[in-house]
């Protein structure tokens, strides 16, 4: 944890030194992309349960935060409180129904979430700016020049990985917890938890709101960092992003998703695939289920 | 016009649509009774068969029967590639594995289609059988919707006929009520897991043909069609034809007459809810009985 903290401070100066400040907006998006990728890696990783509409609750993050900081000039942090929040409600809402169905319906119920999200953030043209999205949403911060960076990154920057790196520590010591403990066994046997006394729908829609949480809190930071929004952000394509990142990490690996994350996330910024940039992701989503079935198959016996 | 002949217009328009969920909805239980899979690329089959469609119709103009065979023949064969290259090569997957299995192949067969055709909307491919539209009691329905209509027809005879009365449809409906015992009994599972994606492949492609003329057809329309196609094969009841037509026509009537009467931005939103709604409700779908109709033909 200290390494990776002590890699991520000194990556910007050493970044403009080589000339390519530019590439610290790179990291910043990384940085948000990881956020929401440590709360699908919990719900996914630790408690067994798919979702293949994150992306929906990333879009609320941002929607909302740009909404009420553009239409009703609500102070940015204010709004950003205000975008968790419903993002939780909604969470708690959806995941009470939707957590009790299991494998293919579950995975159907999540894509469906997601794409509603999608269809009323196109649909709602007054409030969302419809397809074409809406813009000027002011900074969390107000900007300010540090190291000769493009106005907001280095703020941006501290702020998102800052946020990353809380969230690897508190995700860590629920993984540790007696939580933790009781995640694995709901994972493992739902029944078998039940049996010992785990209240399973409660934990199962406890960590759903948590990863709806981080979900909509790198929402708000995208919406504040880009200034604009728009739907295609938002797509079903974008929820398979992170599902991807999730299962190329290693599923239950707090530290191989935040690495897979990280690095996918420079690669795909950087250009690194070119216009194949999602034939890369469907390819490595086949690829790192193949192999985990592969290795589940031989320690199965 | 009338308020009936309106609402009369509007439920036409809704079967019409609600014929195409149903023919996705036959691809998923195709697949889903012989191996308890929910193939997440299915939407992909009919994007493929109408993009293909149209090339060859428009581009090449080849007659729409010779097209037509070429098209399904060629889809059909990319299931059998998905189950033989991928599906099969899986070493004991969970339900999690295979889901996220299909939904990357999705991906990929997305992406083939953004490489071969581009983004932009396929080119209009002209309907079966001319489009002058056919008038009754004040709403009017396009020939086309007759072939559409017609060939979900077909379908769900034809396969009913499979599965009741060839030994290989036998044979397919054995692996999926227990697939230990159909091995003993000498059936090839592996070869009828096989058979299952290619069916389901080419009846995706099928509906891509039928439709394609009527609602036009680009690269990104596969996970919506997926969605809506599994919600009528949900409300219908996981695994049942019949159940798959009637939940097929029952999402789509509902969506076009959300489109008519509230705002056409929402009618997918629409469909999504009455998805969700039975799920919570009812996984085991309105028109199927218990879960224990589950996997039944």
């Amino acid at each position: 944890m200290a390494v990776a903290i002590g890699i991520a401070a000194i990556a910007p100066p050493i970044l403009h030194a080589l000339g390519k400040g530019y590439h610290v907006s790179i990291l910043v998006f990384t940085g948000i992309h990881t956020i929401v990728a440590i709360g699908l890696c919990l719900l996914m990783g630790y408690a067994g349960q798919i979702s293949l509409g994150h992306a929906g609750f990333f879009a609320v993050g941002a929607y909302v935060s740009g909404i009420l900081t553009t239409r009703a000039g609500i102070p940015p942090p204010i709004a950003l409180v205000a975008a968790v929040a419903l993002a939780a409600a909604v969470a708690a809402i959806v995941g009470i129904p939707t957590l009790r169905l299991r494998g293919h319906y579950l995975a159907m119920a999540t894509l469906g979430f997601g794409e509603i999200v999608y269809v009323i953030l196109n649909a709602a043209g007054s409030l969302t700016g419809g397809p074409s999205g809406f813009g000027a949403i002011p900074p969390i911060i107000p900007r300010f020049e540090a190291l000769g960076l493009k106005g907001s990154d280095v703020t941006f920057y501290a702020i998102a990985w800052a946020t990353v790196f809380a969230a690897i520590g508190l995700s860590s010591r629920i993984v540790g917890s007696r939580v933790g403990r009781a995640l694995r066994a709901v994972h493992t046997s739902e029944r078998a938890a039940m049996a010992m006394g785990v209240d399973v729908a409660r934990l199962k829609l406890q960590v759903f709101v948590l990863s709806a949480i981080l979900a909509a809190l790198a929402g708000s930071y995208y919406a504040h960092y880009v200034t604009f929004i728009s739907p295609t952000t938002f797509s079903v394509g974008c929820s398979i992003r992170f599902v991807t990142i999730v299962a190329v990490g290693g599923m239950a690996n707090l530290w191989g998703v935040v690495g897979a994350s990280t690095l996918l996330g420079v690669l795909t910024l950087a250009g690194f695939f070119g216009e194949m940039d999602m034939i890369v992701y469907g390819a490595l989503l086949v690829a790192a289920m193949a192999w985990s079935a592969w290795r589940g198959s031989r320690r199965g016996g | 016009m009338s308020g009936f002949s309106q609402l009369l217009q509007f439920a036409l328009t809704g079967v019409t649509v609600g014929s195409i969920y149903a023919l996705v909805a036959i691809g998923f239980n195709a697949i889903y009774n012989a191996t308890g899979i929910i193939n997440f690329a299915q939407g992909q089959f009919v994007v493929l068969g109408g993009m293909l469609a149209v090339t060859l119709s428009v581009s090449s103009r080849l007659p729409v029967l010779a097209a037509a065979i070429i098209v399904i023949a060629a889809v059909a064969a990319i299931g059998g590639l998905i189950e033989f290259g991928f599906i099969r090569r899986l070493r004991r997957p969970n339900v999690l594995q295979l889901i996220m299995v299909t939904v990357g192949l999705q991906i990929l067969l997305e992406e083939a289609a953004m490489a071969i055709w581009g983004t932009d909307p396929a080119p209009p491919m002209p309907h079966f059988s001319g489009d002058s539209p056919i008038r009754m009691a004040g709403a009017t329905i396009l020939p086309q919707t007759v072939w559409i209509l017609g060939t979900l027809a077909v379908v769900v005879a034809a396969l009913a006929a499979f599965f009741r009365w060839t030994t290989i449809g036998k044979a397919v409906r054995a692996c999926a009520a227990n697939p230990t015992a159909a091995r003993l009994a000498g059936i090839p599972l592996r070869r009828m897991v096989c058979l299952s994606f290619i069916l389901s492949a080419a009846i995706g492609a099928l509906g891509g043909i039928a439709i394609t003329p009527m609602v036009g057809m680009e690269f990104d329309r596969g996970p919506s069609l997926a969605l809506k196609g599994f919600g009528a094969a949900v409300v219908g009841g996981l695994g049942s034809f019949p159940g798959a037509v009637a939940g097929g026509m029952a999402i789509g009537v509902l969506e076009s007459l959300a489109a008519g009467y509230i705002a056409s931005g929402y009618k997918d939103a629409v469909a999504l809810a009455v998805l969700l709604a039975v799920l919570f409700v009812r996984p085991s779908g309105l028109f199927g009985g218990a879960a224990a109709g589950l996997k039944e033909f």
